[in-house]
């Protein structure tokens, strides 16, 4: 279960997201660029405090303004795949993936090294360092680092993005794969209509920082105003009413 | 042939200088890479006026550095007076006073060459390293630490090099003392002084161009050495 109301002044950008979602699975944070997709995630890993607000994962309390409750991001158990890969240059592959393992206590772990590497094909790689991998390959080196710490929670941020078409149909199967092979509940940035298709099964709305619409992504793709929204790509969408009715008639 | 070999005194100052100056790079090095940081890393009223502070002895004449020093470290000064009484630790007249000095003279290339090193390090790197389980000590050593070594090996270097020239505030703060504090520039200088010493001054400065160059060498090639490993 993941239940989070986060609020967050930036600037003059003020980022108001409140969503929950019961099933483990792919949820998918969905809108524009400058929609405050990442900075929801970054206030979820702990990279970012909320001014406001309370952030649940399962049945652990992680932050929580009233009760001044703040974890730090790596008491969090959260795992974080970036847009950019974010591998450490100066290990080599292997020493990636182990990086955060040898840091997870062993009855905590859930993923050995030879079932991640299994897992995202990437055997040939372990002695590699990233700056001779390629995009896509550096993209399943972070999933499988991430994997590696045994997290309760993984967020990716639009970890295809960066990469070109053939590289996301390679990418993209390992990441389907990881809800039911672990249980995990993942919370996907993205702002491709593709991706959401392919993969979410909750999708939370996003627009100028305020989450305005949250539900099952089939009964949010059949609603015609949710759909024409999302249509739209949601980048240049000036239907404001059909963000009203979206949000309106969407389950809570 | 014989004008070549190096005289029991010259040999000595040798010997000393390179004591000297590796004395100055360990014990500033733990100091270098902290302000270095906190100067890359943080604002905070009164930054301006440390980096001005660390960077003083680059500008300001040697002789007023080792005057300073004198009046503080010295035996009577007020920091001097309270470390021989506290720990027995005195920087006076001694070959721990010549590497203070020689520390203080180098120390704004160290911070520097560290300090632009560590801006160039992606802070994204540090917060992946969080997510995964490290605590901000852990992701210093572990990620921070071997990403900035190129820039503090160049700043050891420099620092090192730096300090087997230091004259001005060595001569002012500690004397010019053989076997204590008579380094490399200063016997170089003290042959100088006495007739029939220009060989030896030769000599001497010589083995002073050879280890600068050395170490600028040594440096530059240390420098793309990491900076290939880094790329793979």
């Amino acid at each position: 279960m993941l239940d989070i109301q986060v609020v967050r002044q930036q600037g003059s950008f003020r980022v108001d997201a409140a969503f929950r979602t019961q099933n483990a699975g792919i949820t998918a944070l969905f809108g524009p660029s400058g929609a405050g997709k990442t900075s929801v995630i970054n206030m979820v890993a702990g990279l970012s405090r909320p001014d406001k607000g309370r952030i649940v994962v399962e049945d652990r309390v992680l932050f929580d303004s009233d009760r001044g409750i703040e974890q730090p991001p790596e008491k969090r158990s959260i795992g974080y795949i970036f847009q950019d890969g974010r591998l450490f240059p100066h290990l080599t592959v292997r020493g990636n993936l182990t990086y955060g393992m040898k840091l997870t206590p062993h009855r905590r772990r859930y993923i050995g090294l030879d079932q991640a590497v299994d897992l995202l094909d990437i055997e040939r790689l372990l002695d590699r360092r990233p700056a001779k991998l390629s995009g896509g390959e550096k993209q399943r080196v972070a999933i499988g680092r991430a994997l590696l710490t045994s997290p309760r929670l993984l967020l990716m941020d639009e970890p295809l993005s960066s990469l070109d078409e053939a590289r996301k149909e390679e990418v993209l199967p390992f990441i389907a794969k990881l809800p039911r092979a672990f249980l995990i509940p993942i919370l996907y940035v993205t702002h491709s209509v593709n991706e959401i298709q392919r993969l979410a099964d909750t999708l939370v709305l996003m627009k100028a920082g305020k989450s305005i619409a949250a539900g099952d992504i089939h009964e949010m793709m059949n609603r015609i105003e949710c759909q024409s929204i999302i249509r739209s790509d949601a980048v240049t969408t000036d239907a404001i009413t059909d963000w009203r009715t979206c949000r309106d008639t969407s389950i809570s | 042939m014989e004008s070549l070999s190096l005289t029991a005194l010259e040999v000595e100052s040798l010997r000393l200088s390179l004591w000297v100056s590796g004395w100055a790079v360990i014990g500033s090095l733990p100091a270098g890479i902290a302000i270095a940081w906190v100067l890359a890393r943080f604002k905070f009223p009164g930054k301006i006026l440390l980096d001005g502070l660390v960077h003083l002895p680059l500008v300001l004449p040697p002789v007023v550095t080792g005057y300073t020093l004198l009046m503080l470290m010295g035996k009577n000064g007020h920091l001097g007076s309270l470390l021989q009484k506290t720990i027995g630790l005195s920087f006076s007249f001694n070959w721990k006073g010549a590497a203070l000095a020689s520390a203080v003279m180098a120390f704004p290339l160290l911070v520097r060459a560290v300090r632009l090193s560590i801006e160039a390090v992606d802070q994204g790197l540090e917060a992946a390293a969080r997510t995964l389980g490290a605590r901000p000590l852990r992701v210093f050593f572990s990620v921070t630490l071997p990403l900035i070594m190129p820039g503090v090996l160049a700043g050891v270097i420099l620092c090192f090099a730096r300090s087997l020239s230091e004259f001005g505030a060595t001569i002012m703060f500690v004397s010019n003392i053989p076997g204590q504090t008579r380094t490399l520039p200063l016997a170089l200088y003290s042959l100088t002084q006495v007739p029939g010493g220009e060989a030896g001054a030769l000599r001497l400065c010589i083995i002073s161009v050879v280890l600068a160059l050395l170490a600028l060498v040594a440096s530059e090639l240390l420098a793309r050495h990491l900076d290939r490993r880094l790329k793979g």
